[in-house]
């Protein structure tokens, strides 16, 4: 127990370390990108004392070095500061928009984990056999087609043409659980196709990797069945892969989503990160950074324990 | 039979057919007296605006960083959020004239350098506070300030002086301006409590509709303003806005019923949209135009027998029909169509010419290829015209070298900044406003890099020339010099296009800005 609190506080502090590197390089970046958060701001209508009188606001005449350590000072206070664009609260902004993008990944993975992890065993069951290639064939060709074509598929056949999910799935405070379930299902469907193949065809090699060893054999040999040799005594010691492909499509969903969002007008951390990348509106982006970063982070650090936790020789190192 | 009746009630109800003549040709039809009136009364209620429900609108250029400011509008939704919460003094009207709003009469003096907006009496803000003058003199203020960031400030420079009186604001010139009410109609200018000094971006108006939901990005929602001090208006009891960017979203939005009319179908899918049933594209001519502009001060456009080459190899009806899909109309090589008030017909057109393009080509000198920079961000469909140009330059013996460029920093890095490029303008209600904004020699936004004394004079003297007639032939013969010595070449205008639900009622055509300039969710109803 000793050992894993420590690796874990060892992960946390190399993470910590991790995020300071990220928010200086999502400064040097944006700094590195043309025009400024004034000139994005009045676009083609900016007139140069518009642009001066904008820039003095916003304090943007300070040498970046400055503004870089008055924003690390703020988040060490736990002040995420306020949008250059439009003045908004940015901790109070994000958290609704956080919350919607991990409602949607949550649905999502709700759905898909199990659902892959099933199908992985079910394709290891009938390894070769047609039920297999179905499996396999069909999750392939979802991972094949980019997702905003799943996207507009589902859009036309189940919005437009069934019309059993509305095609714009704007969440807001005053919705129910039900109607924002119905709200999310058709990209909660999208990213469920699009994770699903990756988890489950690690789960069919993991689990056939061990399927090798002799301890397989032996409970063939007793006679147990097949179902229940591949779920209770392959799947355990295959759990390792798994949870690494599981967290890393986790992350996905919850960083990576950003054309689904755009496709199905989800008002989630994807899009508000890129409206204020396009303006420059540098807090915002160094936020939503570290944001991503440390669920990035903390979601490998929990599938390297995971790892360690299910399998006893790296739990009592000699 | 009954399509056909339909056909007939709706000329009776625009005037065109007497009330007796219907009767007559529905008895030919075989419909009986009872059935006809029938038809006749449920199309005149059709025409009826209906109160009430609940009428929603896609549009895209929304973004999360929308602040509800209206100095920093400068996209689509902050625009029509501004016409929802606010008003101006006066606005543009569907045939474009200026049309009174918080002014109730404005006039001039004989030289047109001082001009008077008398201000509505007993108008409230939404907060319920009483409109004063005051107001009207603090808002102007806010945009002409020294420390402003308002998009409106180029408009305002030419004011000198601003003051109440009584119930009146009086505005002086520096020099005379007889389009000073098409100024105050630029969107950027609502009408704030204190002008909007103490909050600017509060969103607190006289408009017709509240302000209930703002999340920028995602939705704009509100309520019905009951204290409205406008009459027919704001019909339905609840409006939205939401932001629909992707293209293919905001039209499956309108198919599936969830929003009833979007801002902007593009020109590809026009064709697609409507086949839909129950949903009708409508398209207003309008003044923006799409351009390629050289500055024509810089090597090698500084020699106007390579700038007329340019224009001659120019397919404008190419592209009108290739990247507007017929939703335009063709340019002229200055920024003025028959949109505008005082437009002459006379100049003529010039059309695609390769071997007067070539003429002119060899006649400047130049060798090597011309390097022409774009992005999709400039205009839809920017890189695609830019190819067409390449093969109609090549057709003439000019080598066009297309450089795209990335949409995001086009207008910080290259727009105004290179010598060549692709760019769009929206357009102004006036001719003096557009030439001022982009062809005057001390214009920020000379974005061809156009220096030219005489047409400089011209502009100042068409300003304070009260004849009208004199003033459009001063026009025109502006419009000819950028038309032979300008940097803009300018093949098309673009009709607005957008997609409207056949439930909403009271549709106009208002070319002025997108969305019946903005008014498109006050103005129309959904039907019952």
């Amino acid at each position: 127990m000793f050992y894993i609190a420590r690796l874990v506080l060892k992960r946390l502090l190399i993470g910590l370390l991790l995020l300071l590197a990220v928010s200086a390089l999502i400064f040097a970046g944006t700094e590195i990108l043309p025009g400024d958060v004034a000139q994005s701001i009045l676009g083609q209508s900016a007139t140069p004392e518009a642009l001066a009188n904008l820039r003095r606001d916003m304090g943007l005449d300070e040498p970046a070095i400055v503004r870089y350590f008055n924003w690390l000072g703020g988040i060490v206070r736990g002040d995420l500061g306020q949008a250059l664009t439009n003045g908004a609260d940015i901790a109070d902004s994000i958290g609704k928009r956080l919350f919607n993008t991990l409602f949607l990944a949550s649905v999502a993975a709700v759905v898909a984990v199990p659902f892959a992890i099933f199908l992985g065993l079910l394709a290891v069951r009938y390894r070769n056999r047609w039920p297999d290639k179905l499996i396999s064939g069909s999750t392939l060709a979802c991972i094949s087609l980019p997702e905003f074509f799943i996207g507009y598929l589902l859009i036309y056949f189940v919005a437009v043409k069934l019309g059993w999910f509305p095609s714009v799935a704007t969440v807001f405070d005053s919705m129910s659980f039900t109607e924002r379930l119905s709200a999310i299902a058709l990209p909660a469907a999208t990213l469920t196709l699009v994770v699903l193949a990756h988890m489950m065809r690690m789960t069919r090699a993991a689990i056939l990797n061990v399927m090798q060893s002799a301890y397989i054999e032996t409970a063939e040999l007793k006679g147990l069945s097949s179902l229940r040799i591949i779920a209770a005594h392959a799947l355990p010691n295959a759990i390792a892969p798994i949870a690494n492909v599981v967290m890393l499509n986790l992350a996905y969903l919850i960083v990576g989503v950003v054309v689904v969002e755009v496709i199905f007008v989800y008002p989630g951390m994807g899009q508000y990160l890129v409206d204020h990348v396009a303006k420059r509106d540098v807090p915002v982006v160094q936020a939503c950074g570290l944001i991503f970063a440390s669920f990035y982070i903390g979601l490998n650090i929990l599938a390297d324990i995971i790892s360690i936790v299910s399998n006893p020789r790296i739990r009592h190192p000699r | 039979m009954t399509d056909s009746l339909q056909e007939l009630s709706k000329l009776v109800n625009s005037g065109q057919l007497d009330r007796r003549t219907f009767m007559k040709r529905a008895a030919a039809m075989g419909a009986s007296l009872a059935f006809a009136n029938g038809v006749l009364i449920n199309n005149a209620l059709a025409d009826e605006p209906v109160s009430g429900g609940f009428l929603k609108l896609g549009s895209s250029g929304g973004e999360s960083t929308n602040s509800l400011d209206p100095a920093t509008a400068s996209s689509a939704v902050p625009f029509l959020n501004g016409h929802q919460w606010g008003d101006l003094l006066v606005d543009i009207a569907d045939d474009g004239t200026v049309e009174n709003r918080l002014a109730e009469e404005f006039s001039s003096s004989a030289d047109a350098k001082t001009w008077t907006f008398k201000i509505r009496q007993g108008v409230e803000f939404h907060n319920g506070k009483t409109l004063t003058p005051d107001d009207v003199l603090a808002t102007l203020e806010r945009h002409a300030g020294e420390d402003t960031k308002s998009g409106a400030l180029g408009v305002m420079r030419g004011i000198d002086t601003m003051k109440v009186d009584g119930d009146t604001v009086v505005i002086g010139l520096k020099d005379a301006n007889a389009d000073l009410p098409f100024l105050m109609a630029d969107y950027h200018l609502i009408i704030q409590p204190n002008g909007g000094k103490d909050d600017p971006a509060a969103g607190i108006g006289t408009g017709p509709y509240k302000m209930v939901v703002n999340e920028p990005g995602v939705r704009h929602g509100y309520e019905k303003n009951t204290n409205d001090w406008m009459e027919n208006r704001g019909f339905a009891e609840q409006i939205e806005i939401l932001v629909i960017n992707d293209d293919t979203a905001r039209v499956a939005a309108l198919q599936s019923g969830q929003v009833h009319m979007i801002e902007r179908v593009p020109p590809k899918i026009v064709e697609l949209v409507q086949r839909i049933p129950n949903v009708e594209v409508k398209s207003a001519p309008g003044r923006g135009h799409y351009v390629f502009i050289m500055h024509a001060n810089t090597a090698p456009f500084d020699n106007i027998d390579l700038r007329l080459a340019l224009k001659y190899a120019m397919n404008r009806e190419e592209m009108v029909e290739k990247i507007l899909f017929g939703y335009g109309s063709i340019g002229n090589d200055m920024p003025i169509n028959s949109a505008y008030p005082l437009f002459s017909d006379d100049i003529e057109q010039r059309s695609y010419d390769p071997e007067k393009a070539a003429f002119h080509y060899k006649k400047s000198g130049h060798s090597g290829a011309v390097v022409l920079q774009t992005a999709e961000s400039s205009f839809p469909g920017a890189v695609d015209a830019s190819q067409l140009f390449q093969q109609s330059c090549a057709n003439a013996g000019i080598k066009l070298e297309v450089k795209r460029e990335p949409n995001d920093g086009y207008w910080s890095e290259v727009w105004n900044k290179q010598p060549f490029c692709t760019s769009y303008w929206g357009g102004r209600p006036t001719q003096d406003q557009m030439y001022s904004t982009a062809y005057l020699s001390t214009a920020d936004w000379n974005d061809t890099r156009f220096f030219n004394e005489e047409f400089d004079r011209m502009l100042i003297s068409a300003r304070g020339e009260l004849d009208q007639v004199k003033r459009k032939q001063i026009y025109r013969d502006m419009g000819e010099i950028v038309h032979n010595e300008g940097g803009l070449i300018c093949p098309m205008f673009n009709d607005w296009v957008e997609g409207v639900s056949n439930t909403v009622g009271g549709w106009a055509v208002n070319p002025n800005q997108a969305m019946m300039n903005g008014q498109a969710l006050s103005r129309c109803w959904l039907k019952a």
